[in-house]
Formats: structure tokens, sequence, C-alpha cells
């Protein structure tokens, strides 16, 4: 009611009837949500990277933050975190959307404690593994229980880097691999049935169905999880953070430290800047690979 | 949908605006003599936790009844921005903030707080120290905050631990080295290293850097940051280090390492050891820091309040300010969050144990005799955080990754010279002054 009050207001009776404004019409919101929300903020950002602090522009920040002493480390890290989790989830949320998909007794409770982490916050479920991974933690604690270790182990020490990747891919990995979950199960059951019934009459097993009939067939939610579970990896943060402190630097935390600790806002702007340009970067390249045919979407 | 939300979010925004446009009851200046009711922020970057925020809110405020005044905690990162955009408005909703003398050191225009200069004179009386009012001045002719409290560093130790005291040493009169030999001697006995230091992201470790271990070995910061002597102290360090238990790169609050017993003897700020004193008080003791060759350097840190020029009730936060610095609310915030008096007056006898076992180890360090007050940085303005930076890379260099110390020193010592030259800072204590940008020798 509000909307349709709103909507006449702004378009006079002509230029309502007319072809071309009702699509207009219908976008402004988005367009204008989009434009205050995401495009000017971005700009903002952008420019602020180029600027100095007396509000020259040049190429300052973006020197400060390459000879950085921890930018080559924080960028490796992401990008090893990204090669690690992302293909992990994938296959961990295919594997369970194709066994839900199956409807075998109890799938629904199965999915609606699979999807738990959804709801909860990056930072909360990194706190959430650092109560199991710390020295006095549930792990080493059943562990001791059981009789297995005799001293703590200490797994989120500066001497085991490699513990702490670990620790981190795990957390990352129960925390958002729901996310995928949901996305491909909604593309498995858009899949029409009539598919699977003509491979089985040709007599299609059930490797032979997923191979040539579900992948295929799914392929525009794969690039869809696989774009924004990317996105999301290039941000990761909140469970670095309560991990590994400062240990595990990643791009994320890096445009936080200075912003917050560091305070200077040019510096966290071109981290910022860089995360946006490798996102672009990244979505551009599974667009190109994974390329969604006309048919297919309309489907 | 993402139309209604759009409508709804546009409809929030106008009435948003519409009520900060919007007429004000009674937003006339008050004379002389006459203090306006009305409400206002308290923004503070001190006591930003809940359990914090419930003790100031409970035990502190509920006494000023002048004006409604909302708590509010905040980290660094906030509280710059929202003070920085409500001073772009005639009249914002904070009427008084509080943060430590680095937080106001971090604006690089103070003018945006008013000048507390005639309250500091109304408050002459109170006995603040007059070092702290210098400080509250950051270094200009005004009066940017009234000293509001203080607390310093000290370390916690489980009484467990003094068993494995090496023979001759006493716990209340370490050298840096005697701390090594303990802390080899726990982790030698025990299986496991059991010596604390804060060195997570939100640790105060750089003041540890700045305030002990730097002046104790070179007797400066700035000027020594990569002297001979100053090798010496992360040569020593290092090996301290390889007795610290590891998970202290993640501990932001010892208190919390020492109540599980993950570490016996742990250096932190009074406000972040006092849970530990405060749960079990008959396992915990508190000792001086340790000394070095130059002797037992410690830092003196002061909090203080000041007025954003567009505070909405300025004659209330100045009645605000004389309430916090009355001496017995001083006493109830030493008592409420373990933060002490910055008044020239002796503690009251009769303090809960946990807060006697903090001002016992605060006044054997401040009474030792070869104890001497490093400053907190002075005359950095935004340059703050990247002076910090300076110190926590040389930190993550030195110690965690191993790289040589006097080729970190020189590379970090280079840096810190630019954020002197760009903050154009003079020395401060323990540096000698000088005239023009503190210069690394």
């Amino acid at each position: 009611m509000a909307v349709g009050a709103r909507r006449a207001a702004w378009s006079p009776a002509a230029m309502f009837r007319s072809e071309a404004a009702l699509p207009l019409g219908l976008l402004a919101p988005t367009l204008i949500y989009l434009g205050l929300l995401i495009l000017l903020p971005v700009a903002q950002a952008v420019t602020l990277s180029f600027q100095a602090a007396d509000g020259s522009f040049g190429l300052d920040a973006y020197r400060k933050m390459w000879s950085d002493q921890a930018f080559a480390e924080a960028f490796r890290n992401t990008i090893l975190l990204i090669v690690a989790i992302v293909p992990l989830q994938m296959v961990l949320a295919l594997s369970m959307a194709l066994l839900i998909h199956s409807r075998f007794p109890g799938h629904g409770a199965f999915l609606y404690i699979y999807a738990l982490p959804l709801a909860i916050s990056d930072l909360a479920a990194g706190i959430v593994w650092l109560a199991m991974f710390t020295d006095q933690g549930y792990l080493n604690t059943i562990l001791q229980g059981l009789g297995l270790i005799k001293e703590p182990i200490a797994y989120l020490s500066y001497e085991n880097l490699q513990w702490i990747f670990i620790a981190v891919v795990v957390a990352e990995s129960w925390r958002a691999t729901a996310i995928v979950l949901v996305i491909l199960l909604a593309g498995l059951q858009l899949i029409p049935r009539d598919f699977f019934e003509a491979a089985e009459v040709f007599g299609a097993n059930r490797i032979r169905r997923t191979l040539s009939v579900v992948l295929p067939m799914l392929r525009p939610s794969l690039q869809s999880a696989l774009i924004i579970r990317t996105i999301f990896a290039f941000q990761v943060f909140g469970v670095v953070l309560a991990l590994a402190g400062r240990q595990l630097p990643v791009l994320g935390y890096e445009a936080y430290d200075w912003y917050y600790n560091n305070r200077n806002e040019h510096i966290a702007a071109a981290f910022a800047t860089l995360i946006l340009v490798l996102t672009i970067a990244v979505t551009i390249v599974y667009m190109r690979l994974l390329r969604v045919r006309e048919t297919e979407i309309a489907r | 949908m993402k139309e209604l939300r759009t409508s709804f979010v546009l409809a929030l925004a106008f009435s948003m605006i519409a009520v900060a446009c919007g007429p004000s009851t009674s937003n006339q200046p008050t004379g002389s003599g006459q203090i306006s009711s009305d409400p206002f922020v308290f923004l503070s970057t001190q006591f930003n936790t809940v359990t914090e925020s419930e003790a100031v809110r409970k035990q502190i405020l509920t006494g000023f009844t002048t004006a409604n005044v909302d708590f509010v905690g905040s980290d660094i990162g906030p509280f710059n921005d929202r003070l920085i955009a409500e001073a772009k408005t005639a009249k914002g909703t904070i009427g008084v903030v509080g943060g430590q003398h680095g937080d106001f050191g971090g604006f690089s225009d103070l003018t945006i707080f008013e000048d507390l200069t005639p309250l500091a004179t109304k408050l002459k009386d109170r006995g603040i120290a007059q070092e702290f009012l210098d400080l509250g001045k950051l270094g200009t002719n005004r009066q940017v905050y009234i000293p509001w409290m203080q607390a310093t560093y000290i370390m916690g130790v489980n009484k467990q631990a003094l068993q494995y005291l090496p023979s001759g040493v006493k716990e209340d009169n370490l050298t840096y080295t005697q701390l090594r030999d303990w802390c080899k001697n726990i982790a030698d006995k025990t299986g496991q290293k059991r010596c604390g230091f804060p060195a997570g992201p939100k640790s105060l470790l750089h003041r540890l850097i700045q305030g002990y271990l730097y002046p104790a070995y070179t007797g400066g910061l700035v000027t020594t940051y990569k002297s001979s002597d100053a090798v010496k102290m992360w040569t020593d360090f290092k090996d301290l280090w390889q007795y610290v238990n590891p998970q202290s790169l993640q501990t932001d609050f010892m208190q919390e390492a020492l109540l599980s017993g993950q570490v016996w003897v742990g250096f932190d700020h009074v406000a972040r050891l006092v849970d530990a004193f405060k749960q079990k008080p008959n396992d915990f003791i508190g000792v001086p820091a340790p000394k070095g060759p130059k002797g037992l350097y410690y830092m003196s840190v002061l909090a203080g309040l000041g007025i954003p020029k567009s505070s909405p009730n300025k004659s209330g936060a100045e009645a605000f300010i004389d309430y916090m610095t009355q001496p017995d609310i001083q006493g109830k915030t030493l008592d409420a969050v373990a933060f002490f008096p910055v008044l020239d007056k002796p503690l009251p006898a009769n303090l809960a144990p946990h807060l006697k076992i903090e001002s016992d180890a605060v006044q054997a360090q401040s009474k030792s005799p070869d104890a001497k007050v490093a400053l907190l940085p002075i005359g950095l303005g935004a340059k703050g955080g990247e002076f910090n930076k300076v110190q926590l890379d040389s930190f993550q260099r030195i110690i965690v990754k191993g790289e040589d110390i006097q080729k970190v020193l020189n590379e970090e010592g280079a840096i810190l010279q630019q954020v002197m030259n760009d903050a154009k800072a003079p020395c401060w204590r323990p540096d000698p002054a000088s005239t023009g940008p503190c210069q690394v020798k």
C-alpha cells in the first residue's frame, strides 16, 4: 500500500504508462540502495587509498602497504587459506547436498543441524574453536582424560604454525560450509525429476547420473556458491583473529589493524582496495570458467 | 522485498534526521551557577567489557544525580569516529569522554575538546598531582583533559611458582635475567612453560616494551632504539622468551591465563590482572616489575576526562568531572574497576584483599630505590598507532620470527624516525629533551 502510493507520487501518470518507466521504476530502489550504500563507500575508500594524510594524491599508501613487514605473509596466507578452504567446502557441501537430496530418513533434522553454524558470527565461531584448541581446552582435557597424552599439547603455538593453519581451516570449514550447502541444495531441488527418470530409463547408474545429469545441471548453483564463498574467504578475519592473533596475518586483519590500531585510514583503504580488486578478478575468472549458457538460465 | 526494505531504511533515515534537527526542550546555554539537567552520553575507551561497564554504571554513576548519564564503553576506533563525526555538528550526544592519555593524544585536532583550564583551577583543592595536570595539556597551553585515574603494570604470581625461585633470588626484587632463570627453572621442573607476557592482538605489549624493557636496558626509548644496549635487551628478552608460554601470543588479558593455571608468573596492566587477585586472593601475590641495567623503570598510565565542544550539556559535564574527582568517588573507582586515584592522598586502610595485593605491589614498585618513571608517548597525535606498530613489529620479527636483531633495529629505527618526523614530536622522558623531532641515534 505504502509502496504503491510512493510509486504514484514519483511517476506522473504518463510516464507510468510508458514502457521504459516500469522496469526503471522497479529497479530504482535497488539502484539507489546499491549506489548509496555500496558504490559510494567503495568510491570513497578507493579515493582514500590514493590520498596522503595531507590530502595530496599519490601512491604513498600503496608503497607503505607493500613494504610493510606483514604484507607478503598476509597476502600468502589469505591465498593459501582460500586454496585450502574453498575446495574442501565445495566437496563437503556437495556430498552433503547429494546425501540430503537422496531423502534418507531423518534428512530434515540432519539439514537443520548441519546449517546451524550459519547463525553464528565468525568471531564467535573462532572463540568456540579457541575453547577447543587452547592449552587447557576441551580437546586436551578429553585426550588427557582418555590417557592418550600426559601433558597438554600447545596446538595454537607460534612454534607450530601449521597447527594454527589447520585449526583455522577446520573452524572456517565448520562455520561456512552450510551456506554452500544451502545454495547447492536449492540448485539440486530445481533439477526436474524427468531428467533423473530419463537417465534411469537409459540405464544410468547412480554415479553416471551424478556425473552426467546432476553436475552439469548444477553448474549455475556451483558458480554462485564458489563466488560467494571465495569473496567471503578473501574477507576472512574473525576466526583468524580469535585462533591465531597476529601469528597468521591475513589481508582482512591488516586492513582492520591499520585502521583501528595504527590509525592510518589511507593504508587501511589500500588494503581494502586490494581485497576488492582480487575479489573482482577471481569472480571474473569463475564466470569465464563456469560460463552458464542462456538456455541453462532459461531453464 | 528489497523495495520495502529500502523504503523502511529511508523512513528510518528521515526520522533520524528529523530527530537530530528537531527542537530541543532545553538547549539554552546555562548561566553561571546554573547546571543543566539535560542527559548526555559518557563515552569511554576504558571499561568496555560487560562486567566493567556494569560496575561503572552501578557503583560509580548512581551517585551522580544532576543529569542522567548514559555510560557507553567503546573500542578506540569507533570512539575516534564518533567523536570526530560529532565534532562536525553543532550539538552531539556525547557530554563527556573518558580515555587514556594516548587516546586523547590520538586526535590530530585537539580543539574539538573544550579548554578545561578554568575547571582545573576550580578543582585545585582536590590535590590532583601537578604532573598529571601537565600531562593533561598534551603539550599545548590548553587543559585538554582532567586527570581521572591512574594505573601501572606489575607481575601477578601464583604462589606455587615461589618454590622454583633460584636460590638467592627474591621475587619482589628481580632483574630480567633472574626472571629468566626463574622461568627456566619452572619449565625444567614442571615440564610446562608457565611465564606469560600479554602479546595477543588486543594486548598492551607495546607499553611493556616502551615503558619497561627499553628504559630498563637503555635508559631511553627513541634515541636508543637501535643502540648496542637495545641489542642486549632484545637478546636477553629472546633468551627469556624460550621459557614463556607460547600461547602468550594469543593472550590479551593475563588474568585469564593466571586463573586457568596456564601461567604462573604473568606481567600485565593492573586492571588486566585484578580478576585473578579478586577470584583467588589466597593463591596469588603481586610483585614489582623486574629491573634492568639502568634501573627499575615503570610506566604510569593516566586516564582523563574531557568535554567535547559539541557536548549537549557542558555545565552538566563539568559537574560530572567535579563528581568523578571527589575523593570518595575516586575510592569507589578503585574498588569497582581497580584503577588508582590521581589525588595526592593516602589510600584508605581497609582495602579489599585483591586491591591490597595490587596496591602493595604498586607501592613496592614506585618506592624501590632505583625506580624511575617512563612516560606514555607524548605529542605523537594521530601517529601514536604507527609508533606502537614499530615496537610490535620489532617484537614480531626478532622474538617470533627470529630475524637478526641489529638488522631489524636498523630497519625499524628508520621507520620510527619517519614517524617522529611526521609527528614533529620532541623527545619525552626517559629520553633527554630535544629541540625539534626526537632523533634515533
